[in-house]
């Protein structure tokens, strides 16, 4: 289990962006964080990630404190930082430099074909189109088999078809070993269609501002009444999230009450 | 990809079609280069072949071309290249060296660069042939006092493309490398060393040209052998043919050295997804 208490940031400039974020996220389970910009979702995650240290608060996963990268847990950025020196092979394997040449071998040729491009295992990253790039990005982040992994607004930079393909192959990839996969997003309908749970942040300070459960089965039909509620539900409460005139509530209530309004 | 096909195959023959005359481009655009030179030489060669100047200052490429024919044939052509690359090589070997070395630290460590650079930068603005004198008086005026110079000037290119490629290696890459928790050297290894290459590559080719600056520097200051005491002897007994045919061998030389680097470095730039690569430069 991985658990935020009360983890807040503020930068070296004085700004907060984060104060005090206090959320439980099962193993397993599916998160997307939404909220306005600027409102420290990156910041989130990359205290979670280790990349940056919080200012106050822990980020404890399976009882470890998390103060710095660890194994367990992996990170896609918006972009897909690929290696430009290495093939899309060698940048699938990078994780996995201290397993053995044949098992690295194998592993990488496993993900190359569950991402769709074992025929590009020899191409430069650059001979790459973006939602190609940003496949070897997710297979590279989930080679060393994360317990966590942590997206920041992975598809953002993609065409609405590309887009949707990914999210597939996304969950198609996170049924194989279900890490816990913590989402960032601007996209309503990517986080109702991924997410079990979806987290609303407020911004000025970052914080936590609504949780909305989305009990549905998947595969999910984007197509489907239900759906459509829950898209609704969503955006409510990220519209209200932006409106300064509502109170917040006390972020700390359980899930239960997700839907309170 | 299957969705790639078609598109694949309806681009695939105008491409075609278009390596025709691109290939005969390739060829052409140098020789556009060469266009000048070879007029000016030739038109030089007739002026003087019809007797309208007597080309004693100004020798036409025939007799340039005959003098180092000379050279060759007495075996002194070898040996003042031999002198010279000697003198380059070396000097090119230590200041890469230590540029390299001084030049990581400075990058890689913070502490050391502010201990250590503006010392390099105060060093740098002094002109480097100030230092002969000093050289001549410390190291003589033999072989080390030559070499020291010219790694000197080989150095600073050097160090400044070290430690300047360091200091912009694109944090997002590094953060890929802190993800997967490199260690110290691995990071050096299979993130930072790629990363500065193709800067590390050019500063030693401005190094390289640097040295050859140098070496003529060097040589014209108290040399027996070498391409620059050719220059010397040449001024001295008034043979502006050996001058010249000095200064050609001098261009073949730079030039080939420098394609030597760029050759060896080509396979470890394959990667680079650059403009000068799309222009076939
Ligand atoms: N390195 C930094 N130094 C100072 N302030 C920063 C830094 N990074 C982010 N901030 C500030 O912290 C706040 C939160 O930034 P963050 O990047 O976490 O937002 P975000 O929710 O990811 O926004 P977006 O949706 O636009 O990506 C912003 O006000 C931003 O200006
Ligand atoms: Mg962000």
């Amino acid at each position: 289990m991985l658990a935020l208490d009360r983890v807040s940031k503020t930068y070296p400039n004085g700004v907060q962006a984060l104060a005090r974020f206090s959320a439980e996220i099962r193993q397993g389970e599916i998160v997307a964080i939404i909220g306005g910009s600027g409102c420290g979702k990156s910041t989130l995650l990359r205290a979670i990630a280790g990349l940056d240290r919080a200012s106050s608060g822990t980020v404890i996963l399976d009882n470890e404190a998390i103060a710095s990268p660890h194994a367990k847990i992996g990170i896609i950025f918006q972009e897909p930082r690929l290696l430009p020196w290495l093939s899309v092979a060698d940048n699938i394997g990078f994780g996995l430099a201290d397993a053995p040449a044949a098992e690295r071998r194998e592993k990488v040729a496993r993900a190359l074909e569950r991402v769709g491009l074992a025929e590009k295992a020899q191409a430069w990253p650059r001979e790459l189109s973006g939602g190609q790039a940003q496949r070897v990005a997710i297979a590279r982040a989930l080679v060393p088999q994360p317990e966590v992994l942590l997206l920041d607004e992975p598809f953002s930079a993609l065409d609405a078809f590309t887009r949707r393909d990914l999210q597939d192959h996304l969950l198609d990839l996170w049924a194989d070993t279900r890490p816990t996969l913590i989402l960032v997003t601007h996209d309503v309908d990517e986080a109702v269609v991924l997410a079990d749970r979806v987290l609303v942040m407020r911004p000025r300070p970052g914080r936590l501002f609504d949780q909305i459960e989305i009990n549905l089965s998947r595969p999910r039909d984007r197509n489907s009444p239900l759906f459509e509620n829950f898209k609704r539900s969503v955006l409510t409460s990220l519209d209200r999230s932006l409106d300064r005139s509502v109170p917040d509530r006390d972020a700390t209530q359980g899930p239960g009450q997700a839907m309170w309004w | 990809m299957s969705s790639d096909a078609p598109v694949l195959q309806q681009t695939s023959e105008p491409a075609e079609s278009a390596a025709a005359p691109s290939r005969l481009a390739r060829y052409a655009r140098p020789m556009l280069g060469v266009l000048l030179p070879l007029t000016l030489a030739l038109g030089w060669e007739f002026l003087v072949w019809r007797g309208w100047s007597n080309g004693r200052l100004v020798p036409p490429p025939s007799r340039v071309f005959a003098t180092i024919v000379d050279l060759a044939r007495s075996g002194e052509l070898v040996r003042h290249i031999a002198a010279t690359l000697w003198r380059v090589g070396l000097g090119f070997a230590f200041g890469v060296v230590a540029g390299t070395l001084l030049g990581a630290i400075s990058g890689y460590w913070s502490l050391a660069r502010r201990l250590l650079d503006p010392t390099v930068q105060a060093l740098r603005a002094i002109p480097s042939l100030a230092w002969v004198p000093l050289f001549i008086l410390w190291l003589g005026i033999f072989e080390t006092s030559k070499v020291v110079l010219i790694a000197v000037g080989v150095f600073f290119p050097v160090y400044l493309g070290v430690m300047g490629a360091i200091l912009i290696v694109d944090r997002k890459i590094v953060e890929v490398g802190r993800t997967f928790r490199l260690s110290g050297p691995a990071m050096i290894r299979r993130i930072l060393l790629p990363a500065v290459l193709p800067a590390y590559v050019v500063s030693l080719r401005v190094g390289l040209g640097l040295g050859w600056m140098f070496v003529v520097a060097a040589e014209l200051i108290g040399a027996s052998e070498g391409l620059g005491y050719l220059l010397l002897d040449g001024q001295q007994l008034g043979k502006p043919a050996q001058i010249l045919a000095a200064i050609v061998i001098f261009a073949i030389l730079g030039k080939l050295t420098d394609w030597l680097i760029e050759i060896a470095a080509a396979p470890f730039l394959r990667w680079q997804d650059a403009f000068g690569r799309t222009r076939g430069a």
